[in-house]
């Protein structure tokens, strides 16, 4: 079954994030790891770029399907995870832990304050 | 609506199977352990595929094949029984109606096993066309089809029948008790490896799936269905074949004998005398252009202008190379950029990619 960690914050696009630091941590969690299969490429921006809120900021290639990363919240990019490059199974196997994909320093705090907690996201997951 | 459910329903749903629409029957996508462990699975042991929403239908009588003659792109009428014999169904235009396998039992008697999505079409062609020629008994909602696929199929297969199996040649087909459990079986297959299809009636599907199962089949879903398939360059209606490309076009020239005379043979002959205008080429996307081109996407020559003017194809289908690395996919193009070595370039969501025509299957089993 699908599992969502209690500590983190999730988006109706089926994103988690989690404090690190200054910066929150950004992945996709079992609900659309499961959803799209087997993944194979994963795209993502560079350290440093700047990402607006609900603005594609990365792709997501499954064997099926080709999806948009959508930025959780606005803010600069502060880490990439770069062993998905050769390793995007990490996402199927740890969607939580080593399947992180970005790390982004918020300029709005508002946006975070916006987020899910796992019980809204759960609700949001059932309502699928 | 809802949907279809085949007599394996239960078993894929215990087997964790992620279920998913697929022309209104609900089928596994994949299973638990996903669908690049269930590819190589079937590249390097075997894999059991529930087919059981494909159609299946009877053609029988005196006159019966006269109708096989006029449906049928190939030489299947005049097969030897006891031989599968695959071709296209065309319309007068040369259009494809379906790629289907038809089962030469008798003189008098065929059996046909055609895509899902496109039974209730298919069976409407055949009465349209031979209804006098032909009585037509649909027994798709009684018939279940299990396809057991990879290096050790045959194997397999052949231990649960007895070893009554092993010695059929590929393309055809005998009736065998399998598991205990009647069946048509046939050296065929959609994934470019050696194995058998096995069609039974649905009460004992389960039955047979489990002792196929026990006797170490790993059951694969329509995921790793598609991504073997593509390697093989195994066409799928829908995307590679559909009303407005022929057989021609889609380098299935090898199953149209235009020395025969069917439905599309005028438009056919006529299309090869005045040449090719377009044909279905296979490429490869490098690794290191981390990029999928999938049905739908553009084939574009930037130099011929801007937006759609730059359009020259497109990709019919598409995927991970899981087998044979990078990505690799079919398209329509021009017949001048479909010889091996062209460079295309795909527009892959708004990034322009460059690919590779390659020629001949993009995986060749050993």
């Amino acid at each position: 079954m699908s599992t969502f960690p209690n500590d983190l914050r999730y988006t109706h696009d089926h994103e988690w994030l989690r404090a690190a630091g200054s910066a929150w941590r950004v992945g996709i969690t079992q609900f659309a790891v499961d959803q799209l299969g087997d993944i194979t490429l994963v795209d993502l921006p560079k350290e440093g770029d700047l990402v607006t809120k609900g603005q594609r900021f990365g792709t997501i290639e499954s064997v099926k399907s080709v999806s948009d990363l959508y930025a959780p919240v606005s803010g600069r990019v502060t880490a990439v995870n770069a062993s998905l490059k050769d390793a995007p199974e990490q996402v199927n196997a740890e969607p939580y832990g080593t399947g992180w994909m970005v790390e982004i320093e918020p300029t709005e705090k508002a946006e975070v304050d916006e987020l899910m907690a796992p019980d809204a996201y759960v609700a949001h997951v059932a309502a699928q | 609506m809802e949907r279809k459910r085949t007599p394996l329903w239960e078993l894929h749903k215990q087997h964790g199977a992620r279920l998913i629409d697929f022309g209104g029957w609900d089928m596994p996508v994949a299973y638990a352990s996903g669908t690049i462990k269930e590819h190589k699975a079937v590249r390097e042991a075997v894999g059991l595929f529930d087919v059981s929403h494909m159609g299946e239908a009877y053609l029988r009588g005196p006159r019966v094949r006269e109708a096989i003659e006029l449906l049928t792109t190939n030489a299947v009428a005049s097969a030897p029984p006891g031989k599968a014999v695959y071709t296209l169904l065309c319309r007068p235009s040369g259009g494809v109606v379906d790629d289907c396998i038809f089962y030469k039992v008798s003189d008098t008697e065929f059996f046909v096993i055609v895509n899902a999505s496109n039974t209730a079409k298919d069976l409407e062609w055949f009465r349209e066309h031979t209804h006098s020629l032909c009585d037509i008994e649909d027994v798709s909602d009684a018939t279940a089809l299990i396809a057991v696929q990879g290096p050790k199929a045959v194997a397999l297969v052949d231990r649960l029948a007895g070893g009554a199996l092993a010695g059929l040649t590929s393309f055809m087909f005998a009736n065998a008790t399998v598991a205990g459990v009647a069946c048509i079986a046939a050296r065929t297959g959609y994934t470019g490896e050696d194995g058998f299809e096995l069609a039974c009636a649905n009460d004992d599907a389960p039955k047979l799936w489990t002792a196929l199962v026990e006797a170490g089949g790993l059951p694969i879903g329509l995921g790793a269905r598609d991504t073997l398939r593509l390697e093989s360059k195994l066409p799928l209606y829908g995307n590679d074949l559909d009303d407005d490309h022929t057989p021609l076009e889609a380098g299935l020239g090898w199953a149209v004998k235009l020395d025969r005379t069917f439905l599309g043979v005028e438009a056919l002959r006529a299309q090869k005398q005045q040449g090719l205008t377009r044909q279905l080429a296979g490429f490869r996307i490098a690794d290191d252009q981390r990029a999928i081109a999938r049905h739908g996407y553009a084939v574009v020559d930037r130099a011929r202008g801007t937006g759609g003017e730059a359009v020259i194809g497109t990709v019919t289908s598409g995927g991970p190379g899981i087998s044979v690395g990078g990505a690799i996919g079919l398209a329509y193009v021009p017949v001048a950029q479909a010889a091996a070595g062209t460079q295309l370039t795909i527009d892959c969501r708004g990034k322009d990619i460059p690919a590779t025509v390659v020629s001949g299957k993009f995986y060749k089993r050993t």
